[in-house]
C-alpha cells in the first residue's frame, strides 16, 4: 500500500469566458460563455512511505491542482487518490494531523506576530507534546539558521525569510505526508540550497514521504530520485530521475582536447558548442557516440576525451517543448 | 554552525494551560495569539475610538432641534433626555454587535486562497473566527474603557442615574446576544463570498441598511406602525436597538422575556445558517475553485 495513491486522478475546471471591452462586458452579465479546462487529464500513481518525489511540468501542466487534490482543498471530477489510507477531500482530522501542505505563503503564519507566536499556535491546534515541539523546533532552526529570527514579526521577514518559516511551522507536527508547491521560488542562491539541506536532513531523520514541485532542477538534483513529468494534465514520465535524461536527452556532450589544434570539420559530427584552442566539445546524438568517438580517434591525436550527459534543466525544458509542440498539431 | 545555546533562543514557554480538554486548549492559544496580535495596533484603536465621538456632538444638538421644533415633550414615549441617553446607549450596543472586517474578511480569504488554511489544519474556521474576534472585542473594551467613561461622564445629565442590579443583568444579556447575532449575522454574509467574488457593495448595502434597521440611528418606536412592529420581530435589532432600550428599563416583564427569546432564537438561527452556508461554500469552493 503506497503512501500517496493517485488512481486515474481527473479535475475539469469550467471556465467563464471573459468578453474584451465594455459590449463584451455588458454581454457577458447576460450570457456567459465556458469552456471546459482539464487542468488533469487522469493521472495515476503511487508514492511509497519515505520516498521523495519531484513533480515536473510546464506552468498549467497541472502540478498544483494534483497537489490541491491529494491535500483534500479540492475534489477530483473523477479517479480517486488515497493519502495516508484516507481519502484527501474528506479532510477528516486524523489526515489533517498527519499531513502539510506547502503552497505560497501567508498561509500558516500570522502577519503581524513573531513567528514562534505562530509556532505555539500550531503547538496547540496540532496537539504536539512540548518536549517534541522543543526538540523539533530547535532541529529545523538550526537546520535553516533562522534562531534569531523567530521573534521578529513575520511582515517583517524577507521572502527567504518568511519560507524558511512557513517550512518549519508545516514541519513541526512531523507530518508523515509532505506536499510542497514551488518550496524555493523566488529566492536567492544561498536561501535555496539552505532549504533543499533542510529538507534533504529533515527526509533523512524522519523519513517523511515527500512530493514536490519545482522549477529549479537544483533542487530535483539535490533531492529527489524518482520523478513524475507531467503535462496538460496527463503524466508523461514516471521514473528515475537518470532516465529522464537517458530518455528524452537525446545528446549527450563529447568534450576533447586535442594534441594541437582541433580538426576543422568537427561540424559533421554534431553540433559544435565550444572550440577554444585545444578545446572542443560537440553535442552527438546518444546512438552515434561510440562512432564519432571511434572516427576522431582515427583521424587526430586526443589527449583527453569526456563524454557527459546533457543538463537536467536543458532535457526538461525540451521535454515540455516538443509536449507543446504535440498538442498543439494534435 | 549553530550554538548550542539555540535551545535557549527559543521562545519563552506560554503560560501553562493545565490539563484542559484539547478543544479547548486549542482555541485558548488562539485567543492569546489573537489578543497578541491586537496589541500592536493599540495607537489606532484609540484614535478610532475617539473619532467614533465627533459624530455624537452633531447628533446630540440635531435632536434638540427637532424636540425644540416640534413643541412637545415626548416623541413615541423618549423625552429629549431619554432619546440621547438611547443614542448614546446603541454606541454600547454596537461596540459588541458591529464586526469589522469580519464578512470582507472571509470573502478575502475565499478570493484569496488562504481559506486553504482552515481546510488543511485540523481547525475549524468559523470557531477559530469566533474566539478570534471575542479577543478583538475583548480589547477594544478595555482600551476603550477610559474614552467611554469620559463621554458618559460628560453626557450623564442624560441619565435618570444608574439602572438596579436586575437591569443590569439583563443588559448584560441583552449584549452578549448583541454580539451572539452580530457575529454569526456578518459571519453568514461573509460566506457569501463563496458564490460572489466581489462583496464590497453588497456589504456596503447591509451595512448601511443595518444601520437604519437596527436602530442605532434613531429609536424603532419612532417609525409608524406597521413598520415598528416588523423591525422588531426582525434579528437587527438585537445589534442596537434592544440593548438600549433594556438599559432605559423601556422593556419589562413580558416585553423583556419576549425579547430575550427572540434574541436566543435568532441566535441560533444565525449560528446555524454560517454553519450551513460554511459547509455549502467548501464544497463549491472544492468543486470549482483552489
Amino acid at each position: 500500500m503506497g503512501m500517496i495513491e493517485a488512481r486515474n486522478l481527473r479535475k475539469t475546471y469550467r471556465a467563464v469566458q471573459k468578453q474584451t471591452g465594455l459590449v463584451g462586458s455588458l454581454r457577458g452579465l447576460f450570457h456567459r460563455e465556458y469552456r471546459e479546462v482539464k487542468a488533469v487529464a487522469g493521472v495515476s500513481f503511487t508514492i511509497e512511505p519515505g520516498e521523495m518525489v519531484a513533480f515536473l511540468g510546464p506552468n498549467g501542466a497541472g502540478k498544483t491542482t494534483t497537489l490541491k487534490m491529494l491535500s483534500g482543498l479540492i475534489h477530483p471530477t473523477s479517479g480517486d487518490a488515497r493519502v495516508l489510507d484516507h481519502v484527501p477531500w474528506k479532510r477528516e482530522d486524523s489526515f489533517r494531523r498527519q499531513f502539510s501542505l506547502v503552497m505560497g505563503q501567508k498561509n500558516q503564519l500570522w502577519w503581524d506576530l513573531p513567528a514562534a507566536d505562530s509556532f505555539q499556535l500550531h503547538r496547540e491546534i496540532y496537539s504536539i507534546p512540548r518536549a517534541e515541539y522543543d526538540e523539533t523546533l530547535s532541529e529545523l532552526t538550526d537546520l535553516l539558521g533562522v534562531e534569531k529570527l523567530t521573534k521578529q514579526a513575520v511582515r517583517e521577514l524577507s521572502l527567504g525569510e518568511r519560507m524558511k518559516m512557513e517550512l518549519i511551522a508545516a514541519l513541526l507536527h512531523r507530518p508523515r505526508v509532505l506536499l510542497l508547491d514551488e518550496p524555493t521560488i523566488g529566492l536567492d542562491v544561498v536561501a535555496q540550497t539552505k532549504i533543499q539541506r533542510c529538507l534533504k536532513d529533515y527526509h533523512a531523520r524522519r523519513g517523511v514521504t515527500v512530493l514536490l514541485t519545482s522549477h529549479y532542477m537544483r533542487d530535483v538534483e539535490a533531492l529527489c530520485e524518482r520523478v513524475l513529468v507531467i503535462n496538460h494534465g496527463a503524466l508523461i514520465y514516471d521514473g528515475p530521475l537518470a532516465g529522464v535524461i537517458e530518455r528524452f536527452g537525446e545528446t549527450k556532450l563529447v568534450k576533447l582536447r586535442f594534441e594541437g589544434p582541433p580538426p576543422d570539420d568537427l561540424e559533421s559530427f554534431g553540433e559544435l558548442v565550444r572550440r577554444e584552442g585545444p578545446f572542443a566539445d560537440i553535442k552527438v546524438e546518444r546512438a552515434r557516440v561510440a562512432m564519432v568517438l571511434a572516427a576522431i580517434l582515427e583521424r587526430s591525436v586526443v589527449a583527453d576525451v569526456s563524454v557527459e550527459e546533457p543538463p537536467l534543466e536543458e532535457v526538461i525544458s525540451r521535454v515540455f517543448e516538443e509536449a507543446e509542440a504535440a498538442h498543439d498539431a494534435a | 554552525m549553530t550554538p548550542p545555546e539555540a535551545a535557549i533562543l527559543m521562545p519563552p514557554p506560554p503560560r501553562a494551560i493545565g490539563s484542559l480538554p484539547l478543544a479547548v486548549k486549542k482555541y485558548l492559544a488562539i485567543f492569546r495569539a489573537s489578543l497578541l496580535e491586537r496589541m500592536t495596533y493599540r495607537a489606532d484603536f484609540l484614535l478610532g475610538t475617539i473619532l467614533r465621538f465627533l459624530p455624537m456632538v452633531t447628533t446630540i444638538l440635531l435632536w434638540r432641534a427637532i424636540y425644540a421644533g416640534s413643541g412637545q415633550q415626548s416623541l413615541a414615549g423618549f423625552r429629549y433626555r431619554e432619546m440621547i441617553a438611547y443614542l448614546l446607549l446603541t454606541n454600547i450596543s454596537r461596540m459588541f454587535s458591529s464586526m469589522p472586517g469580519l464578512a470582507g474578511g472571509v470573502a478575502r480569504e475565499v478570493r484569496e486562497g488562504t481559506i486553504k488554511r482552515y481546510m488543511i489544519q485540523p481547525m475549524d474556521m468559523i470557531g477559530y473566527l469566533l474566539v478570534y474576534r471575542i479577543a478583538h472585542k475583548i480589547t477594544y473594551i478595555i482600551m476603550s474603557f477610559i474614552p467611554y467613561a469620559l463621554l458618559f461622564g460628560v453626557c450623564h445629565s442624560f441619565f435618570d442615574g444608574f439602572p438596579d442590579l436586575a437591569t443590569l443583568g439583563e443588559y448584560a444579556l441583552a449584549l452578549a446576544i448583541a454580539f451572539v447575532v452580530g457575529f454569526f449575522f456578518e459571519a453568514s454574509v461573509g460566506m457569501v463570498g463563496f458564490w460572489f467574488l466581489e462583496v464590497t457593495s453588497l456589504l456596503y448595502i447591509v451595512m448601511t441598511l443595518n444601520f437604519f434597521v437596527s436602530g442605532h440611528m434613531l429609536p424603532l418606536d419612532l417609525l409608524p406602525e406597521p413598520w415598528s412592529g416588523l423591525l422588531k420581530l426582525l434579528p437587527f435589532q438585537y445589534m442596537a436597538y434592544f440593548p438600549a432600550v433594556v438599559f432605559l428599563g423601556k422593556a419589562k416583564g413580558a416585553e423583556l422575556a419576549w425579547g430575550l427569546a427572540g434574541g436566543v432564537l435568532w441566535s441560533a438561527f444565525f449560528i446555524v445558517l454560517s454553519r450551513v452556508l460554511y459547509r455549502r461554500g467548501l464544497r463549491r469552493y472544492s468543486a470549482f475553485g483552489g
